[in-house]
């Protein structure tokens, strides 16, 4: 019983509050420093791809950015349901505040995609399984917000946005295995957890200083929002007041 | 190094279009979406100043 | 009557209050003809054209006129608080779900099919494509009404709750469209539709398993 409080000491809004202040630009920094140093590896030591020339380039941003938005939906929905489940505020306020940047994501993975596939394809967009998938993800993104504003009952808003992305989730996986399961014009995956990639290593490099980069970044934006959906669901609480008494 | 000059770094090969219409959309957003969260917190931090006034 | 099971007994329920007001009951099925009516004019009336666009257009109207009938499925019972006295009876709330998706399937999904070949003849479309296409809303409309069952019960009550639904179920009911079209295109192609209908049938069935236990948890969440 003892160990308890300490594991869930976030849990409280407060607290949490003081968490996210305190991270927040600190994050943004490694976000920065990640970025900088990633896209100086991407442009200036990865070399010219023999097919696609200096296109393929955009793959530093668009893989990440597509990694993001089904992390970040996953994330969304776990929150979520464990506001559901164990009845817990904060954690409802936590999905809420990644919605947007999760649908961003999204929205950023589409548009690269489609302005890498166009020189590469020869085509802006194709209705193939993994970019319908990706888009009905912004879809369903868009459906959850939708959802969570539309009811004024906070609880019964966070309860029903918990219900609704459990059952969206079923889709992250379909992107996911979507190169496997369908003859796709999307190339399947380059890298894996058992076998060497197949790309070249400095490209490979940049790639993951991004996502370390664009992970950094999306805990850093999701927090300055977590701390206003914070401010404005506890405005009756002291902590809350004391806090706007002193600026 | 991999560009001989600033103008072969600006045309990517030929690609410039597309790899900058990428990148500047994504870091426009990086900018964009920060200020939006932050305006969101003051915004939320005011109407609580509001509040407390008008309760005295 | 007390012979009856919960669920006849609500699916018999909703049947009779349906037929008191056919003209209302059937304002899904005018809409699905009329909007697909609209897509020769807009498009053009080139045979070859809509042949070909055919399987999409009536699926897509299919999808939207079944969506429109949704927000009534819990609408009256919970202004007049009998469905807050639903939930609180011993009757559970998978078996409400369950029988008021039954309903809504035989009301709107059912006469959707039956008018579908009459849409099939309007766009030049072979008997063989027409079967292949009733067959599919066939295994397609059930899953409609299972996922705006959870659609209708998470937006209960609310402003614009229309809306609401087509934008929360939609997504979740693009691969039937997918598959249910494609199913007709592959046909009209050369290739075996088989895979489709597997495919739709897997869906079916695995949202006549999840949909009525997700529909029941949004109704508590609701109510």
């Amino acid at each position: 019983m003892k160990k308890l409080p300490r594991l869930f000491t976030f849990a409280a809004p407060k607290t949490f509050y003081r968490l996210a202040t305190v991270t927040g630009p600190w994050l943004y920094a490694i976000a920065a420093a990640f970025a900088i140093w990633g896209l100086y590896v991407g442009f200036f030591v990865a070399p010219t791809d023999a097919t696609q020339g200096d296109s393929y380039r955009i793959i530093f941003i668009h893989v990440p950015a597509a990694w993001m938005s089904m992390v970040l939906y996953m994330a969304m929905a776990g929150w979520a349901a464990f506001g559901w489940a164990a009845n817990a505020r904060l954690a409802s306020m936590m999905a809420r505040a990644i919605a947007p940047t999760g649908a961003a994501f999204t929205f950023l993975a589409l548009w690269t995609g489609a302005f890498w596939g166009k020189p590469t394809w020869g085509a802006w967009w194709v209705w193939d399984a993994r970019l319908t998938s990706e888009l009905i993800l912004l879809f369903l993104y868009l459906g959850f917000m939708a959802l969570v504003e539309a009811i004024d009952d906070v609880r019964r808003a966070d309860h029903a946005g918990a219900l609704l992305a459990i059952v969206g989730a079923v889709n992250v996986p379909i992107i996911y295995f979507s190169v496997r399961w369908w003859n796709t014009l999307h190339q399947g995956s380059s890298i894996s957890m058992t076998a060497a990639p197949k790309m070249a290593h400095t490209m490979l490099l940049s790639m993951l200083l991004m996502t370390v980069a664009f992970w950094a970044y999306a805990f850093a934006v999701v927090f300055m929002r977590a701390r206003a959906v914070v401010l404005e669901r506890e405005i009756g609480a002291d902590w809350v007041q004391a806090l706007a008494a002193k600026k | 190094m991999v560009w001989n000059s600033a103008s072969d770094f600006f045309a990517m090969g030929g690609y410039g279009l597309y790899v900058w219409g990428s990148y500047g959309v994504t870091a426009a957003w990086m900018l964009l979406e920060p200020l939006l969260a932050a305006r969101r917190h003051s915004a939320a931090l005011q109407a609580v100043a509001d509040m407390e006034d008008e309760q005295g | 009557m007390s012979t009856m099971s919960p669920m006849m007994a609500i699916l018999s329920r909703d049947l009779r209050l349906a037929s008191r007001r056919p003209a209302e009951a059937l304002l899904p099925v005018v809409f699905f003809v009329v909007a697909a009516s609209l897509f020769p004019l807009g498009v053009g009336p080139e045979a070859a054209t809509l042949k070909q666009i055919a399987p999409g257009i009536v699926w897509v109207c299919a999808l939207l006129s079944s969506m429109l009938s949704l927000n009534s499925m819990y609408a009256s019972d919970y202004a007049d608080g009998s469905l807050e006295q639903m939930l609180i009876s011993q009757l559970s709330g998978i078996e409400l779900a369950a029988a008021k998706c039954i309903a809504h399937w035989l009301m709107t999904g059912v006469p959707l099919l039956l008018v579908s070949p009459l849409l099939g003849l309007l766009f030049g479309l072979s008997w063989e494509a027409i079967g292949l296409m009733a067959f599919g809303l066939l295994l397609g409309t059930p899953i409609l009404s299972l996922m705006g069952g959870m659609g209708a019960a998470l937006t209960l009550g609310l402003r614009n709750s229309a809306v609401l639904i087509l934008l929360i179920v939609l997504p979740l009911c693009i691969p039937v469209l997918i598959f249910g079209a494609g199913a007709v295109s592959a046909a009209e192609s050369g290739l075996s539709p088989a895979g489709h209908f597997y495919l739709l049938g897997a869906m079916f069935l695995l949202s006549a398993l999840g949909a009525p236990v997700a529909t029941a948890a949004a109704l508590r969440i609701s109510v």
